[in-house]
């Protein structure tokens, strides 16, 4: 019988059935940082018990590192402790430390994949929600809480039920200035932000076909944000050329024999889903978030919606949104005034993010009294963009170029919002005091409007600023 | 390690109106540096709760009526956003030891169970009308009956659901499945060595 990726990979991990009917699922990879990892350590030597496979565990620190700050100790002494317990449980524990020392350091979702740790066919767990970016390797990707870290550093399993899985399939061809981000984000306001409770989703279709990985990275990682605990694209050419020669991608007659099993974990066709979600690609536009959660979110030439034409439950979440936002009902949301602009994160932090942008920013300028900050997602990422002068440019045009790590995403680090500053972002998340300040304002949007809205000092159609049809 | 059986949750209820609230509202992240657990309870909805200056917002966890309350009542995708344990461990340290909304999210949901905090799902109109009686007398007992799969408060009672594998771990108190993963030591190596990217 046709079988999908996910019940292929979930039957080659399923240890066992367990007393209430959760599976025992053996976690091939297990990723860890700083801030979820410490009290799983702790709990594991409150019971004596040792790192089941200290070779599938792997660490790095990216949530509180400061990105202009490089020598230690942190100006911050509750950072510097976080990440020199991280040294010790790792010293302890027989873990690969991705340390900034080693150059390989940055935000774990970055790092998985650029080391070619991130494989198809493969369970990967990690105490973070943004886990779900690994999946577009064809691995079952998903977040954890600290206790199931504990769970799986001892055991390398963990309790989980089987999700259900949603092929998501985007047709068509996507616009000139829409990019993977638009997809993610018209995906989410499509089926909502809770719409994939209780699912995997497996995303297809011509444009994930055409993507890169690093696209594909970008959705799948906000797969969360639309409810959905892990989201996958099969493996294909794409993914096996991205893995081949990378550190810990298989080498010589291992290699060929990696890629005929990857190829083997792919969903067979006339497998059956859930549920199918059909979305043309001519639909999406530059999106942008207006509210408090990333399913509000509307094209850049739309107005945020006015309270008064809705009703009920979501009369009151568009007020709250609105009233948090301090944007008017009804307005245009393009030509809305911005503070800050941030280009970064597991979201949009890799090289194909900076690159496009750099093709753009060249010759411009960020507008005068913006605070504009560029962090690459990774020391790899921040290296190769310095080997392309990719730094250079946005020097050039007035952004401050960091060090790798999440910075303002969840500003863990020094990088904060102040006040009710509204801030330009090319993360994943616009909650409420998500960048560090109790009432700053976030603005989701790809790269490319991100960098608009820097050099216009205002919310701004990237189309119309950069000329993008024309180039 | 015995642990307890869950089957019920005798209690004040406090109601927090809204949907999606996420994990970063729950406990926002700069109350995350930390290398324990200890102490999270006092930042449970810190920045809905409090003024930069340290005073007090209006907000249902401010009123003295409702300190002491056990169980807390909220809407929508509760808990969505974030896998933070921090979030659950915020909630159970501040004193709840049940939480009962109109949906879950999944992650916030599973470390819950995994803490031994129950969350079941009631209908909306039934929230609400738990809501209204906590509201009008806030030492009302509500009971929370995880066999019975109901909710029950001032003579009322209303269904309330929860996912049948959590429901089970918790009544037969394996809620914490350490050591039953533990015991699957030879079937996990049996599993490893069939996966060629495992081999050390």
């Amino acid at each position: 019988m046709p079988q999908s990726l996910f019940q292929k990979v979930w039957d080659a991990h399923a240890v066992r059935t367990l007393a209430n009917g959760q599976t025992q699922l053996l976690i091939g990879t297990h990723l860890i940082h700083e801030v979820t990892s410490p009290q799983a350590f702790g709990m594991l030597r409150d019971l004596s018990l040792k790192v089941a496979m200290p070779h599938r565990t792997f660490a790095t620190v990216d949530h509180i590192v400061p990105t202009d700050q490089f020598a230690e100790p942190f100006a911050d002494p509750l950072a510097d402790a976080m990440i020199k317990e991280l040294r010790r449980n790792c010293a302890e524990f027989g873990i690969t430390f991705f340390d900034r020392s080693t150059g390989k350091q940055g935000i774990v979702h970055i790092v998985g994949p650029e080391q070619g740790i991130t494989q198809p066919g493969t369970t990967i767990a990690c105490g973070d929600s943004h886990t779900s970016t690994h999946g577009a390797f064809g691995a079952i990707a998903f977040g954890i809480g600290t206790t199931q870290i504990r769970d799986v550093l001892a055991t390398q399993t963990m309790a989980l039920g089987r999700l259900k899985v949603r092929r998501i399939n985007v047709n068509g061809r996507l616009r000139p200035g829409v990019y993977a981000k638009d997809v993610i984000l018209h995906i989410i306001r499509v089926l909502g932000v809770n719409g994939g409770t209780g699912f995997a989703y497996e995303y297809g279709g011509e444009v994930f076909d055409r993507f890169s990985m690093e696209e594909r990275m970008t959705v799948c990682n906000m797969s969360i944000e639309g409810g959905a605990r892990a989201g996958y694209v099969n493996p294909d050419d794409t993914t096996y050329a991205y893995l081949k020669g990378r550190p810990y991608s298989p080498k010589g007659a291992a290699w060929d024999a990696a890629v005929a099993r990857w190829r083997s974990f792919a969903s067979d066709p006339g497998c059956t889903y859930d549920d199918v979600v059909t979305i043309d690609a001519a639909d999406i536009v530059p999106t942008v978030t207006w509210g408090i959660n990333p399913g509000q979110g509307i094209s850049i030439n739309e107005r945020v919606p006015d309270p008064q034409a809705v009703s009920g439950d979501e009369r009151t979440s568009v007020e709250e949104a609105l009233a948090y936002m301090k944007l008017p009902p009804g307005a245009p949301i393009k030509g809305t005034r911005i503070d800050v602009a941030f280009l970064g994160s597991c979201t949009n932090g890799r090289l194909s993010d900076f690159q496009e942008v750099a093709r753009f920013l060249r010759g411009r300028k960020v507008a005068p009294g913006i605070k504009a900050i560029a962090v690459p997602g990774s020391q790899g990422v921040g290296l190769l963009c310095a080997e392309l002068g990719i730094d250079r440019v946005f020097r050039d045009a007035g952004f401050e170029w960091r060090e790798a790590g999440c910075s303002m995403c969840l500003a863990m680090n020094p990088d904060k919002l102040v006040g009710d500053q509204l801030c330009a972002s090319s993360s994943n998340r616009n909650f409420k005091g998500r960048q560090g300040s109790p009432t700053g304002r976030t603005i989701l949007m790809s790269p490319l409007m991100v960098a608009a809205a820097a050099v216009t000092g205002t919310v701004a159609d990237a189309r119309e600023v950069f000329a993008v049809g024309d180039r | 390690m015995a642990l307890a059986q869950i089957t019920s949750v005798s209690g004040r209820a406090v109601y927090v109106p809204g949907n999606d609230i996420d994990t970063d509202r729950i406990i926002p992240a700069r109350f995350m540096k930390c290398v324990t657990f200890d102490g999270l309870g006092e930042f449970l909805f810190y920045d809905v709760r409090k003024n930069a200056d340290g005073s007090e917002k209006p907000h249902p966890l401010n009123e003295a009526r409702f300190k002491g309350a056990t169980i807390l009542l909220s809407g929508l995708n509760f808990g969505c956003g974030s896998s933070r344990e921090h979030a659950p461990q915020a909630i159970q340290k501040y004193g709840f030891r049940a939480v009962v909304t109109e949906g879950f999210a999944e992650i916030f949901f599973g470390n819950c169970t995994t803490l031994g905090i129950p969350c079941m799902v009631a209908k909306r109109e039934d929230i609400a009308r738990i809501a209204e009686a906590v509201n009008s007398d806030p030492q009302l007992e509500v009971t929370l009956d995880l066999s019975a799969r109901e909710i029950r408060f001032g003579g009322q009672v209303v269904k309330a659901t929860i996912r049948e594998t959590d429901r089970d771990a918790l009544v037969n108190g394996r809620w914490d499945a350490i050591g039953e993963l533990l015991e699957g030591r030879a079937a996990i190596d049996a599993t490893a060595a069939r996966l060629p990217y495992l081999a050390a």
